[in-house]
């Protein structure tokens, strides 16, 4: 599946080069981007780091040299070739920079090399944990790409214009919002399936009331502002009024919540790993099945510690981040700073 | 003057702008006698509202009260009270009423207790007497079936209405001087004149001063008794009524008389007061008004212009007219 | 009605008859209509090439309303809108869409009718865009240019956005906005009512001096009796959804018939030194336009009620030449 790992990630960088090159050449995201790069600087200076990680990990191929037998005809990725998991391990728990094994004393294949130690079947929990970072993008990423432009869609359609479509889309919002959240997403997965675009495809498809409610209200406000009936007065359609007036006034209210949409459902799919679907390699896999070594005496507190410390480093940053963004994008603070 | 009932000193207000603190208003003086109608008048960021605001220490962070100033009300230093005694003497001494009656009043609260709780904040009567009171009152400021009226939200009631209540539960304490900001401004014009005959009643009966904002001369012209014209926070020209609106002296005055519109001037075009407001922080050094003026010379760019006396109760600050004058 | 009734030398450019725009109240489980709030309830009016009809009023008389219905941004429910004898009501979308294009609006906050986030420039061009004027974007640039310069703005501010700019400069993009279709009549709605006092003369003289470059026809919607006098040629005078009185501006100032008018003119605070004191306020407040009182709207505020007022509402009679709503000039019923 390597193809799909790549592609997803070409379309990122292809994406992503697009909205940049489109957004500098508007001087008021230019000032926003520049105001956010002041502000929290280190916030994103880590999570650039988190997506260069990430990205190591998503470009993935066949063949080169280092490995044998089974692992040789398998895709790799820039981080295995780095870190060479089928080699790079012990054979049970050793503690961060441990010289001897955890249970026994024995000593360690590699000793001391270890920064967070091995797990209970010897894998090193660094390599572990950065494998994590692709999939807490995924999740974060892939889902909202699913998400945003279906409550887009709906919300924007409801306000804009109103009557049957409003009631038909609220009758489904309400609907869905009706059904615990966490029963429907766990039906959807098991139909579907408990694969990484499955998953998403599930978050997705559950979440988007929240953003829609959001941007029908706000278009609902924006409908009524004299520069929408200015344009509809030079015969402007009613499509181009959404793309060119609409949508754009809406950015400000998607960004932020894409921001902290990212952080609760990488945090919703810790909770999903401790019911059994999680995905494979996420930090909630990793926290749930250290979960049982916290029991133990001594305590083995490395793993949960790893997965649980780049999970809060995340959401800490992305956080911050959208902080910093709603006041930047705040159209009030474009007048106060006229 | 001792006489005064309200004395404003060397009035300083500043905000921060680009770094620095830039004055909103620069240093102002005005008087009110008791029982006198001063208008304040100017065009929208020319200080007057933080005038009236200031004198009820109502300006609030990162706008700054400058120590040099002083606010005198009935030999009170105002600036130098402390808070308790500063509460007391807002809506007992000196009242306000607003532009906008919505954003007034307590939209979950019915007027009658609005106007009760006033009450009752500053004198002790029963629940029962300050009842009969605020309807009373209702009655005086012409509000059609007070009593029921007590009882009715503010969303039910017209703009007029509501700017009626606002100027009961001033009138509840009975206070001796009354800052109006804008009274008027967001009420019809048919609901304009009747506010306007009722502010002139209550005056007459209570023998109360008001300081009277608005940018509106003719409203300046039906109730007041002296003028000062604000530009750029400082005061251009102050005098009696007829002196200013008969016989302006400065420049942005005349500019301002000269522009309204009315079936006089039809067919030619409007005097025009050439550019636009500098914005705060970007003031010309000099007379403020120097960049938009038509009798700029020499001195203007540079000197603050000196305040000229025209006679016992006109002055203006302008350099063109402190030329024109024998000294 | 005679040729001096309509007191227009000029064709009419613009014809509104029997107007009504009735908004729904809905109450209720099922959102039934409870009622309606008839902001226009009957209009009828005429501009003429060239002029300024001053359409003049309170709050919640429908001013507002009748604009925007011309302009089918509101959904009228009766009447014909005639341009030119073509009733804008009775066309679809599409047929409608050309004839945009001859008529336009400028609202009254400048702020709130710019797109903060759509530089100067792409603000003006949106009518070029739209109607396909201009074959490149450079032409269009440059036409652009060309507004900007006639409304007395810098043309190479036009890379800024709409919060770099003053009210008054805001107010002169949104006129270059609606000139750059080249109507034919446009829509002033209380277009200088959020400006200054010093502002609003200024933009006052820039539509004074493009009506007369341009020969623009203008339909001047305020509450400002003052701006009426200056620049209107003749007057509507509305109350509660319908016209009360109409003429020339001169006639109606200098002799009002209406009560309203007279109430409306009297208490506007004038700037005569010796005129003060003798305002002539209509006691009470306008009523709710969702149940206007039967008979004569005004009757319940009018200083001159008599008898016919309650029961019977008075029609649009030809009085000396003017049009009027009252029943003291309805000689069928004035003895």
């Amino acid at each position: 599946m390597s193809w799909i790992g790549n592609a997803i990630v070409a379309l990122l960088v292809v994406g992503g080069g697009f909205v940049w090159m489109r957004a500098r050449r508007n001087r008021l995201w230019r000032e926003a981007m520049n105001a956010l790069a002041r502000r929290r600087r280190i916030a994103l200076i880590v999570l650039g780091l988190y997506i260069v990680i990430g990205l190591l990990d998503a470009v993935s191929w066949v063949g080169g040299g280092g490995v044998q037998g089974v692992a040789a005809s398998e895709a790799r990725s820039v981080i295995d070739r780095i870190f060479k998991p089928s080699v790079f391990r012990e054979k049970s728990y050793s503690a961060p920079f441990a010289r001897a094994e955890f249970v026994g004393g024995a000593a360690l294949t590699f000793p001391g090399r270890h920064v967070f130690g091995t797990d209970i079947l010897g894998d090193d929990v660094l390599y572990k944990t950065l494998k994590g970072v692709k999939v807490a993008l995924l999740i974060g990423g892939l889902t909202c790409l699913v998400l945003i432009p279906l409550a887009l869609l709906f919300g924007v359609s409801a306000g804009y214009f109103g009557g049957r479509i409003d009631d038909v889309v609220f009758f489904v919002m309400s609907t869905l919002a009706s059904i615990p959240n966490l029963l429907l997403l766990i039906a959807l997965i098991m139909a579907l399936g408990k694969g990484t675009l499955q998953v998403c495809f599930a978050l997705g498809i559950t979440g988007w009331v929240g953003l829609s409610r959001l941007t029908r209200a706000e278009t609902l406000k924006l409908r009524e502002l004299e520069y929408v009936q200015a344009a509809r007065a030079l015969g402007v359609s009613h499509t181009t009024i959404v793309l060119r007036h609409i949508l754009p006034n809406l950015a400000h209210l998607v960004i932020i919540t894409f921001a902290l949409l990212f952080t609760g459902l990488v945090l919703s799919e810790t909770i999903l790993a401790y019911l059994g679907i999680g995905l494979d390699g996420s930090w909630g896999r990793m926290i749930d099945q250290a979960r049982n070594e916290l029991s133990r005496d001594p305590v083995i507190w490395w793993t949960i510690a790893a997965a649980s410390a780049a999970l809060f480093i995340l959401v800490l940053c992305v956080n911050l981040i959208a902080d910093a963004l709603r006041d930047i994008l705040d159209p009030r603070t474009l007048r106060e700073r006229a | 003057m001792s006489e005064a009932i309200l004395s404003v000193e060397d009035l300083a207000i500043t905000f921060p702008a680009g770094g620095a603190r830039a004055p909103v208003v620069d240093g102002i003086s005005l008087t009110v006698a008791p029982g006198e109608v001063l208008a304040l008048v100017g065009e929208s960021g020319c200080g007057k509202s933080m005038t009236a605001l200031a004198i009820l220490r109502l300006i609030a962070k990162p706008g700054r009260i400058e120590p040099q100033s002083r606010i005198v009300f009935e030999d009170r230093d105002v600036l130098g009270l402390k808070v308790t005694q500063m509460r007391a003497l807002r809506g007992a001494g000196i009242a306000m009423i607003f532009q906008e009656p919505m954003a007034s009043l307590n939209p979950v609260q019915t007027v009658g207790d609005q106007v009760i709780e006033a009450l009752r904040l500053h004198e002790r009567v029963s629940k029962a007497a300050a009842r009969d009171r605020a309807a009373a009152i209702f009655e005086r400021v012409g509000i059609p079936d007070p009593r029921g009226r007590l009882d009715a939200y503010p969303h039910q009631l017209s703009g007029g209405l509501k700017q009626r209540v606002m100027i009961a539960m001033m009138l509840v304490v009975r206070p001796r001087l009354l800052i109006a900001d804008e009274p008027t401004t967001a009420l019809d014009v048919t609901v304009q004149a009747q506010i306007l005959a009722l502010l002139r009643e209550l005056q007459n009966e209570l023998e109360m001063s008001i300081l009277l904002i608005t940018h509106d001369f003719g409203v300046v012209n039906e109730l007041a008794d002296r003028v000062a014209v604000m530009y750029g926070g400082r005061i251009a020209e102050e005098g009696t009524r007829t002196e200013v609106l008969g016989a302006p002296r400065h420049p942005y005055t005349q500019g301002l008389l000269r522009s309204i519109p009315s079936l006089a001037h039809r067919g030619a075009d409007l005097a025009e007061i050439k550019g636009t407001v500098p914005s705060l922080g970007a003031w010309p050094a000099g007379c403020r008004f120097a960049t938009r003026c038509p009798n700029v010379f020499g001195p203007c760019d540079a000197e603050v212009p000196q305040t000229v006396s025209l006679s016992e109760t006109h002055r203006a600050a302008c350099h063109d007219v402190a030329r024109g004058q024998p000294s | 009605m005679s040729n001096a009734a309509m007191g227009a030398a000029a064709k009419p450019l613009l014809k509104v008859e029997g107007l009504k725009t009735w908004f729904p109240v809905r109450a209720g489980v099922l959102q039934r209509v409870d009622r309606w709030i008839r902001a226009v309830d009957g209009v009828d009016l005429e501009i003429p090439q060239g002029q300024t009809l001053a359409l003049v009023g309170e709050s919640g008389c429908g001013k507002t309303t009748v604009g925007r219905s011309i302009l089918r941004l509101e959904h009228a429910r009766a009447g014909r809108v005639l341009y030119e004898e073509t009733d804008l009501l009775a066309l679809s979308r599409a047929a409608m869409r050309p004839y945009r294009q001859a008529m336009q609006i400028v609202f009254q906050d400048p702020t709130s009718s710019l797109d903060p986030r759509m530089t100067v420039r792409d603000a003006i061009a949106e009518g070029l865009r739209s109607f396909n004027i201009g074959a490149s974007t450079m032409e269009r640039t440059e036409r652009v240019a060309e507004l900007m310069a006639m409304v007395r703005l810098d043309p190479d501010h036009m890379w800024r956005y709409p919060h770099e700019f003053s009210g008054g400069q805001k107010q002169r993009i949104c006129i270059a906005r609606a000139l750059a279709v080249e109507p034919k009549l446009l829509i002033c709605d209380e277009s200088v009512s959020a400006l200054d006092v010093s502002i609003q003369a200024q933009i006052l003289n820039l539509l004074g001096e493009l009506q007369k470059k341009l020969g623009l026809t203008y339909l001047f919607i305020t509450h400002d009796l003052g701006v009426v006098g200056h620049i209107a040629d003749r007057v509507a005078v509305m109350y509660l959804g319908q016209i009360v009185e109409t003429g020339n501006v001169t006639e109606i100032f200098e002799a009002p018939k209406h009560p309203y008018t007279k109430a409306l003119l009297g208490s506007v605070p004038r700037l005569d030194l010796d005129q003060r004191g003798a305002l002539a306020a209509a006691p009470g407040d306008p009523p709710d336009p969702a149940s206007p009182p039967a008979g004569c709207r005004f009757h319940t505020r009018c200083p001159e009620v008599f008898a016919p007022c309650a029961a019977t509402p008075p029609a649009l009679i030809e009085a000396d030449g003017r049009l009027c709503r009252c029943h003291l000039y309805d000689s069928a019923i004035n003895r």
